[in-house]
């Protein structure tokens, strides 16, 4: 069929989200990626495969999102060095990804940056661990990690390396601030430390084994993570599950998106010497993790969601007992977003601080609450709403500023929002089954899963091999985000990038891989 | 003000008794002399280090510093250096990315020092195992005294494992 947007045939893709295969010459990338930015279209993933075990070379794959659906493109590339005109000059947040997908298989983009992202010493250059002769046992000698910073000069620039280790609880990564006095000049992030192979872990995997590892790429976004990847299996597979299951995926997602929100308002508070809000946020956010345990048998709802539906159900004396849970919790927290709204010292720290103005955000795709804050008005709840989102019409929350207080204040708005969802949810829980079987994946099927995180959109584009995975690309939003902090940051003074940090709250462990 | 007063009056202290020390947890004996040990009941410092986790172990150690844990009231407080630490909490299959920033992490701690594992995939490496990019459980990079297993482990079960380490081994 051909495409609304863009001039080209595609192939739909079974499954609950909107989704498209097409192939393109790597000759026509460059045009299509142009026509496709001209038309609003997102950048939602880059990625690459080795396919010289199906006869062919390797190929690389892009997820743009476009008004009617995710349009999933591969380039043939060819075995021997294997090369394609890169596109961060018309999406930049495409050049971390193209460095990383050069790093994992070898396949390299013709841009200016060349730099290597996810590799640092444990595999040589010339080693690909993605390719599929590579040995995932295999334990090469680490290499010294040598990479080329920016370096800044002129009077008074110095330069304050962080990490990986960090001071607080916190993931591991490395920050490097070029400052003049107090206030930052530049920041240059190095990512890659919590590299642990989890897509080439993924290949040793059947589609029911991956599940759980699916729910562990970013641990804070198990169910986004969770719900995506069944999406996907149940795409490849032509599941449909009940509809009982997608009301209690639902429910999860959204209480995902509250206690995440809860804890970050906490530390937010925190990090403003308010130690007031991070007591009373964390008591909230307990309350809900053990109401989770009870009811789903997991403080964060880890493998509550697996392929054909969900793991347990949820009884209608539970459920109402989960509205009564969260009634008594929105109270509370309407009381702390006046004492945060009114307190004079949190918002002259939030206030204007860590400002990503709206055509930035928009151009470098940053998506998810921190896009909605800055004015990129995106949601798949809302953009492409899929059962049971159609009859919830889940309201987008959005700002124009930017700035740590917008971010703070889409936090609490998405709360009491979340709360609504899952209150009507439950109203409205339909009967029945909560599982299905999921049929055995024929050869070469392929599955998308595409949710709304409560970070941003998390992708998982999989193609399976029977009921083995032959590729699986899990995405977490954070790839896009992550570099906006490092505009966010300009300007400000170094006491407030724990603050700013924390108000993206952005995933290590989802972009490491 | 006010308002925030009244919060914290109706709150009150949730705070909860903590956990006794569980000697299945101990990786190794107690390597320390019962007057360390007794200093470091009174005042101990921790150092938390991901090596390489999926995040899940540091929600959880978040956590175990809500108002319900309340380390502090033990004594117990979280540093920003390895050099002001007397224990190292350490989360996530070590990534070889990670390998040489958490052994110099141990290094930079000053002796004597304790060493606890968190999470499965601390204690066995878990669901990543060992590969091209993950070194495994902590105890194949650094020494561990003692390993606290859960996917991630509760609160009050790290709590646990962390008093399990500063307890003397032959107590009881």
């Amino acid at each position: 069929m051909k495409l609304k947007e863009l001039p080209i045939d595609v192939v739909p893709l079974a499954g609950a989200a909107p989704a498209f295969r097409a192939s393109v010459p790597p000759a026509e990338l460059r045009a299509l990626c142009e026509q496709a930015r001209a038309r609003k279209a997102r950048l939602v993933a880059l990625w690459g495969s080795d396919e010289t075990r199906r006869r062919a070379g390797y190929a690389l794959h892009l997820a743009l999102a476009l008004p009617s659906g995710l349009l999933w493109l591969s380039l043939a590339l060819p075995r021997k060095d294997p090369r394609y005109p890169g596109i961060a000059d018309i999406y930049p947040a495409a050049d971390r990804m193209q460095r990383a997908c050069a790093d994992l298989l070898g396949i390299r983009a013709d841009d200016a940056d060349s730099r290597k992202w996810l590799r640092h010493g444990a595999w040589p250059e010339g080693e690909f661990p993605l390719r599929k002769d590579f040995d995932s046992g295999a334990r090469p000698a680490q290499q010294l990690d040598r990479y080329p910073f920016v370096a800044v000069e002129g009077e008074g620039v110095h330069e304050i390396p962080v990490g990986p280790v960090h001071a607080g609880t916190i993931e591991p990564g490395h920050f490097r601030f070029s400052i003049v006095g107090e206030k930052i000049l530049r920041l240059e992030q190095r990512l890659g430390y919590k590299h642990k192979g989890i897509e080439k872990r993924f290949e040793a995997m059947s589609l029911e084994e991956g599940a759980k590892l699916a729910g562990r790429v970013s641990g804070d976004s198990t169910v986004a993570y969770a719900w995506a990847y069944a999406m996907a299996v149940e795409g490849a597979a032509g599941a449909q599950p009940p509809r009982r299951a997608l009301a209690l995926r639902a429910i999860l997602l959204e209480l995902e998106r509250i206690a995440n929100h809860l804890g970050d308002l906490g530390y937010l508070g925190n990090d403003v010497a308010l130690s007031f809000g991070f007591s009373q946020f964390w008591r909230l956010k307990e309350e809900l993790l053990r109401a989770h345990a009870r009811l789903f048998g997991h403080r964060y709802l880890m493998d509550a969601i697996v392929p054909g539906g969900v793991a347990r159900d949820l009884p209608r004396a539970e459920a109402e007992g989960l509205v009564q849970v969260l009634e008594a919790m929105r109270r509370e927290v309407v009381t702390l977003q006046s004492i945060y709204e009114e307190h004079a010292g949190a918002q002259d720290r939030f206030i204007m601080t860590g400002q990503v103005l709206p055509e930035l955000a928009e151009r470098m795709g940053l998506n998810g609450f921190a896009g909605r804050a800055s004015g990129v008005r995106h949601d798949l709840r809302v953009d492409y709403p899929i059962a049971p989102y159609p009859q919830l019409d889940p309201r987008m929350i959005s700002h124009t500023r930017g700035d740590v207080a917008a971010r703070v204040s889409m936090r609490f708005e998405e709360v009491f929002e979340s709360m609504r969802l899952i209150q009507a949810l439950v109203q409205e829980l339909p009967p029945g089954a909560i599982r299905s079987t999921v049929p055995r994946a024929g050869s070469g099927a392929s599955g998308v899963g595409w949710v709304e995180g409560w970070r941003g959109e998390v992708l998982i584009a999989l193609e399976a091999d029977g009921d083995r995975i032959h590729r699986l690309h899990p995405h977490d939003p954070s790839w896009q985000s992550w570099p906006l902090l490092e505009h966010a940051v300009h300007g400000n003074i170094v006491p407030d990038f724990p603050l700013i940090n924390k108000s993206f709250n952005l995933s290590y462990s989802g972009q490491d891989l | 003000m006010y308002q925030m007063l009244k919060q914290i009056a109706k709150t009150g202290i949730v705070t909860e008794p903590a956990p006794p020390p569980d000697e299945a947890l101990r990786a190794t004996a107690q390597r320390l002399g019962e007057v360390i040990l007794k200093h470091f009941g009174r005042a101990l410092s921790i150092r938390h280090v991901d090596a390489g986790s999926c995040n899940g172990c540091e929600l959880e150690i978040h956590a175990m510093n809500s108002p319900y844990c309340n380390p502090e009231r033990l004594g117990i407080k979280f540093v920003a250096s390895p050099r002001h630490a007397d224990l190292l909490l350490v989360t996530g299959p070590v990534s070889r990315n990670m390998e040489t920033a958490l052994r110099r992490t141990w290094e930079a701690t000053p002796d004597p020092k304790l060493v606890v594992a968190i999470g499965d995939c601390g204690c066995t490496g878990g669901i990543f195992g060992e590969s091209y990019a993950s070194c495994g459980r902590v105890s194949n990079v650094i020494p561990v005294d003692v390993t606290v297993p859960g996917c991630p482990p509760t609160p009050a079960a790290i709590m646990q494992g962390i008093l399990t380490a500063i307890a003397s081994g032959t107590r009881r």
